[in-house]
């Protein structure tokens, strides 16, 4: 996972609750055992019409918004399937943070697993961030994820707050798995003490049944 | 005195293995279900980081989604063939417990874990899947994941996990005839909405809850997801322990009886407080149709479209082709899909043939019924509904999550209006411009026969013998 300090870019408005994931990515494209590719498949529907050719009015497809690196949507960004191909399609695509004043449960964790960093901000904040992001190509937003602001064109700073272990790694470009297995001992003895105090505990062995 | 606990409290406390620095835990995870979807890239991190998988005796991989479901699976698509073959490859690689397509015990994950008792009471379950929920009806702590944490969980057999809000949606009083499971769950979502949940474990409790059987429980906590809630949860009780027996994957003899007398500690303790408490009476519960994009745009059947729009309901409703403050009954339908892990259990299809028996499906109309499981077709079968069915002009189908998502073969076609028991309406969800709604197993067989959404409750009696107590 790449690490995520401080991003300066373009940001797309996208003023729109309930972006699901079905939106994000649809299900035919799920196919794929790979992880990257699918930014030429983000937001499919809204973004192509039926013979394969780009909508002219859809957001990235704008040429102001084509080099977007945030987006900034409404409430239950992200609501939906648990499919990480979302996040794996706008990374692809270079989304590198999302802002929103809510966001799904699975997602959140999905985008933050990915080093999209999801930032929770008031509907008025977002509002006013759009009105920002429409004045287009030249108007960059700031996330500065180290001192947890977002700067705004005008250098207004807005603080935001992201969960401090989260914080840490995505500053650090970490992965959760090697962090969990500094804590390997401690799993072996909660299974130690489940067998023992127990024992009826089944196994799965697919031949039963 | 210990302070009294939610069945929440005591699945958590019963799985923490360390609590980090910050809060978070570190949360054992019993049960891993795994399918070819959501998993290759987590195997894939698996092989490069020299990982092996921790614990396959607490995973269970079965493939369902990307399947053809067509009689005799034929027609499967070359990029689905891959990523079946690669799980196949990967289960073989890393030892997991696999149950292959020809496998009569084959089927969506969430309808074959409770069916073999491999998902049991007091467990916590997790899958690449949202509807993991769904197994929170045995009382077992069951949530959907992203691929990194599938690989997080094959690696450590753990998760990190904050500990959700606590949020109780009780039930009183009984279900009114015809009113189902399916409707309590679209009635809870339009009222509290698609966020309604966010960040939380919902337990669904009251006398309508209890008086479900499993199947009812499934199709509840299968769509707290779509009222954004983490999980679902329904206290195990001698229903669950009756469901459970028996299974073969399930303790046996004494272990069961151990097994039992331990389920029987976890429901929530008189005085425990909850997060948030939301009351609904049953009787108020009609049968229920989604009119737009999002599980929360639901009405009673006898309601229909809100008068007043928004943009996002207008673009809905654009996309629907539905005018604001219109009625649902009536509306013409192309399509009828009775399956997915909402519902598509053996107490679904039964309904469903209750309904089709005497009848025909629409001119016109296509109508899909595909088992959740194998096993459920068998037993459909043994029951003699798939002749009912055929015979009704329904299409008989194998096992799999089919025409719920808009991935295998099995989709709308753009413009197309489906009447659906599955649990998403989102644009294209079940393919390209197609238009979903949202209903119960009953409520769907009643739309195949008349060709409209109705209300099943005015659907007169075939005159054969009835196989539902509720309608005789
Ligand atoms: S039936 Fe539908 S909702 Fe259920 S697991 Fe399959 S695709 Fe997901």
């Amino acid at each position: 996972m790449d690490a995520f300090t401080t991003l300066t870019a373009v940001a797309a408005p996208m003023p729109a609750a309930n972006v699901d994931t079905d939106k994000i990515i649809p299900a035919r494209f799920l196919k794929t055992i790979a992880r990257s590719g699918l930014g030429k498949s983000l937001f499919d529907g809204l973004r192509y019409n039926a013979d394969g050719s780009e909508k002219p009015d859809f957001v990235l497809n704008q040429p102001a918004y084509r080099n977007a690196e945030i987006l900034i949507a409404h409430e239950n960004f992200g609501c939906g399937s648990s499919r990480e191909h979302a996040a794996w399609a706008l990374l692809d695509f270079g989304i590198r943070c999302v802002i929103a004043p809510s966001f799904a449960d699975i997602f959140h964790a999905n985008a933050l697993k990915n080093g999209i960093l999801p930032v929770v901000l008031p509907r008025a904040v977002c509002d006013a961030l759009m009105g920002d992001a429409a004045m287009g190509g030249n108007a960059r937003i700031t996330v500065d994820l180290e001192r947890e602001v977002v700067i705004r064109p005008s250098g207004e700073e807005i603080s935001f707050a992201v969960d401090p272990m989260r914080r840490h790694f995505l500053l650090n470009g970490l992965d959760d798995i090697g962090q969990t297995l500094q804590h390997e001992a401690a799993i072996t003895s909660f299974e130690d003490r489940r067998a023992a105090n127990q024992a009826w505990w089944p196994k799965i062995d697919a031949a039963r049944g | 005195m210990t302070q009294p606990q939610t069945l929440f409290d005591k699945l958590w406390a019963a799985h923490v293995v360390e609590t980090l620095p910050d809060g978070a835990a570190i949360l054992f995870i019993d049960r891993h279900l795994v399918h070819e979807v959501t998993s290759p890239q987590a195997f894939e991190g698996l092989r490069a980081a020299g990982r092996k998988v921790r614990r396959p005796d607490c995973t269970l991989a079965v493939a369902d989604h990307n399947v053809p479901t067509s009689p005799g699976r034929v027609g499967a698509e070359a990029d689905s063939v891959i990523q079946l073959a690669t799980l196949e490859k990967n289960v073989a690689e890393f030892g997991v417990p696999y149950i292959p397509i020809d496998d009569v015990r084959q089927g969506i994950v969430h309808v074959i874990g409770p069916e073999l008792g491999a998902s049991l009471p007091g467990m916590t379950i997790v899958c690449g899947d949202s509807h993991t929920s769904t197994h929170g009806a045995l009382g077992a702590l069951a949530f959907g994941i992203g691929t990194s944490e599938v690989e997080h969980v094959l690696a450590t057999q753990t998760l990190i996990q904050d500990k959700a809000r606590s949020m109780r949606v009780t039930l009183k009083g009984r279900l009114g005839p015809g009113v189902s499971a399916k409707d309590m769950a679209l009635h809870i979502i339009a009222e509290i909405g698609t966020a309604g949940g966010n960040g939380s474990v919902i337990e669904y409790a009251g006398e309508a809850v209890e008086a479900l059987d499993m199947a009812g429980r499934m199709t509840l906590c299968n769509m707290s997801i779509e009222a954004g809630a983490r999980a679902g949860l329904v206290a195990p009780d001698e229903t669950t322990f009756a469901y459970v027996k028996g299974r073969p994957m399930a303790p046996q003899g004494e272990a069961f009886d151990a097994a039992v007398a331990w389920w029987r500690t976890l429901p929530t303790d008189p005085g425990a407080r909850f997060d948030r408490e939301v009351v609904i009476e049953a009787a108020d519960i009609a049968p229920m149709v989604t009119w737009g994009t999002s599980p929360e745009a639901g009405s009673p059947i006898n309601g229909g479209v809100p008068s007043q729009v928004t943009p996002d309901t207008e673009r809905a409703l654009d996309y629907m082709a539905l005018r604001p403050g219109q009625g649902m009954a009536g509306e013409a339908i192309d399509v009828v899909f009775i399956g997915s892990c909402t519902n598509g259990r053996i107490e679904d299809i039964r309904e469903v043939a209750r309904i089709a028996e005497g009848r025909h499906v629409a001119d016109g109309v296509r109508a899909l019924v595909v088992p959740g499981s194998g096993q459920v077709k068998a037993q459909a079968e043994a029951e003699g509904l798939d002749r009912i069915l055929t015979g009704a002009g329904f299409e008989w189908r194998e096992a799999g999550c089919s025409m719920c998502l808009g991935m295998n073969p099995d989709k709308l076609t753009p413009g197309q209006r489906c009447a659906s028991t599955s649990n998403r309406n989102f644009e294209g969800r079940q393919g390209p411009g197609g238009r979903t709604h949202l209903m119960s197993p009953a409520m769907a067989a009643a739309a195949a026969v008349t060709g409209h959404i109705t209300d099943v409750r005015n659907l007169a009696p075939t005159g054969l013998p009835h196989r539902s107590p509720e309608y005789a």
